[in-house]
């Protein structure tokens, strides 16, 4: 007996996001566009809360589940914000972070050989985790030409119809694309036809932008529609969700799962023993950010659709076509058609020669290839001098 | 609408230019000029100033908020008695305000005699005001919605998935 890695573990090789990271490290005057997180602290009233909490002593386990005030306030502000009806009692769990509750849900619903269908670019952490379920992962790469957007083409092309399970991420790290209720529809009836179930990761569904112009079948709102509201769905969905990106609470940990009781009393039967409980702190500060905090997040969101519109200007600006992105905090550039190598290589000499640091898309995975994630979770001036330095290693190497 | 938008980037940063404006909003350049020489024609934006951390300087800024109250009459009335007071370029701010006095006054000078003599010499005396109380201010840790200290750093990794 030896500590070797099981074979799933083996499997799974180093995140690609890593060795930019030691790349980026190693300068001190980088600019970086390749975080994955919001620049902003965390609202003050929740972090007050928090600190309160630790006064008082608040520093044992809570319930398995969550505390009841925090799943019951879940439970309303997911009904009132994207019209998703969950029982705090039995139907929502919080988790530590929404990466748990993805890895629970792995865990809880895949089964040797089962067959995962994801929708890709999208965030690293799906791949691995099917895999260190024991589970199969289907590709199903989506295109720019849909601006990103999943289609039942790309899902039959890929062979998703023999899958037992989907996992979507809209609004979509890296690529910023969004699913409208009527892009989400025809996905829907697919879902259903092949009776697959469905994760829906909508960690950054506070993070949509855009108004009635730009998303005219959206009913004039830019408000993230979730895949579980569409008919026979919920049945089929569990949905995570968190405070990391709209609460700007990453190092808190803390997310949640929506889905149906017996789906969650299986997570939750994980997560008791792996986890026993979300970090109890975390808990009081997202319940004053569901309670308190809601101007915060629309504060956040009118500053990151600001970048966001100035990044999108400056790109085109410079001749490296981008999307309309409209969600999350990122855009997702195509390197210069005069650029003559991979995007992986364009990264890498931005990084060596201008110290700016962009991530390569297809660490995303497949649909990623010649494509850059560049994330405006940073401030304005140091985006206006990242996008003065790309702008001058486009013309360099033009 | 669009001035609107406009003004609440200029609030936020008023070096920003025209072109950044125009980048930031569903705006083109020309509609951003437009704007702001409407908000400058209009009296809304009345100028551009930076903000300024005085502590981190060396020659002393002595700065001074100062509560009045006043008396009123027939001939007299409050836009009477702060014309007269917004006159003397020591006087930075001057607002009317509701509860236990009825100015607040921001008074700037180089020292704190200076600014004392002109409390007693050139505010006190104005047949008005009937209280003066200064108190002048010690250290200042947020002006212009600038939090003063030296932040929070951002110890984010600087590439995370």
């Amino acid at each position: 007996m030896s500590l070797e890695p099981s074979q799933r573990v083996q499997a799974v090789g180093p995140s690609g996001i890593r060795r930019f990271f030691e790349i980026a490290e190693e300068r001190d005057d980088v600019i970086s566009l390749g975080v994955g997180e919001p620049d902003f602290s965390t609202p003050w009233a929740a972090r007050d809360a928090a600190i309160a909490s630790l006064e008082r002593g608040k520093t044992s386990y809570t319930a398995n589940r969550g505390m009841r005030e925090l799943r019951q306030a879940i439970s309303g502000y997911v009904d009132e914000r994207f019209g998703l009806e969950y029982d705090g009692d039995d139907e929502i769990l919080v988790t530590a972070g929404a990466s748990e509750a993805v890895d629970l849900a792995f865990r809880a619903f895949v089964d040797p050989g089962d067959i995962v269908a994801i929708a890709q670019p999208s965030y690293i952490s799906y791949e691995p985790g099917v895999i260190f379920a024991g589970g199969e992962v289907c590709s199903v790469p989506t295109r720019e030409a849909d601006d990103f957007r999943l289609t039942v083409d790309a899902l039959e092309a890929a062979g998703a119809a023999d899958a037992d399970l989907l996992v979507l991420c809209y609004p979509n790290n890296p690529t910023g694309a969004v699913m409208s209720k009527a892009d989400l529809e025809p996905i829907a009836a697919f879902v259903r036809e092949h009776d697959l179930s469905v994760l829906s990761d909508e960690i950054y569904a506070e993070l949509t932008y855009g108004n009635e112009t730009d998303r005219p079948d959206h009913g004039g709102s830019a408000i993230h529609t979730s895949i579980a509201t569409l008919p026979g769905m919920r049945e089929r969905t569990i949905v995570f969700n968190g405070f990391s990106k709209a609460h700007a609470m990453t190092g808190l940990r803390l997310g949640y799962a929506l889905g149906p009781s017996d789906a969650i009393a299986a997570m939750n039967r994980i997560h008791q023993y792996g986890m026993l409980s979300a970090p109890t702190t975390a808990q009081y500060a997202a319940l004053e950010a569901l309670e308190s905090c809601a101007n915060d997040v629309a504060d956040m969101v009118a500053q990151y659709d600001r970048r966001r519109r100035f990044v999108l200007s400056r790109f085109r600006e410079i001749g490296m076509p981008c999307f309309e992105a409209a969600g999350a905090f990122y855009v997702f550039p195509k390197v210069p058609d005069s650029w003559d190598g991979t995007a992986n290589e364009f990264a890498e000499g931005l990084l060596h020669e201008e110290g700016v640091a962009v991530v390569p898309g297809d660490v995303f995975g497949s649909g990623g290839e010649g494509h850059l994630r560049v994330s405006y979770a940073t401030g304005i001036e140091d985006l206006r001098e990242a996008l003065a330095r790309i702008e001058r290693f486009v013309t360099d190497h033009a | 609408m669009s001035e609107r938008d406009v003004l609440e980037l200029l609030r936020e940063n008023a070096r920003y230019d025209v072109a950044d404006i125009a980048r930031m909003t569903d705006l083109d350049e020309e509609e951003v000029a437009a704007a702001i020489d409407a908000l400058e024609a209009a009296g809304v934006v009345r100028g551009y100033k930076p903000v300024v951390d005085w502590d981190r300087l060396e020659d002393e800024r002595v700065r001074a908020e100062v509560e009045l109250n006043v008396t009123l009459d027939r001939e007299t009335g409050y836009d009477d008695i702060a014309e007269r007071l917004a006159r003397f370029p020591q006087v930075t701010a001057l607002r009317l305000v509701s509860g236990d006095y009825d100015f607040d006054m921001e008074v700037e000078g180089d020292s704190i005699r200076e600014v004392s003599q002109f409390i007693s010499e050139k505010v006190a005396p104005v047949p008005e005001i009937t209280q003066t109380v200064t108190h002048y201010i010690m250290t200042s840790y947020k002006e212009h919605g600038m939090e003063l200290g030296d932040g929070e750093d951002d110890d984010r990794l600087s590439v995370s998935p």
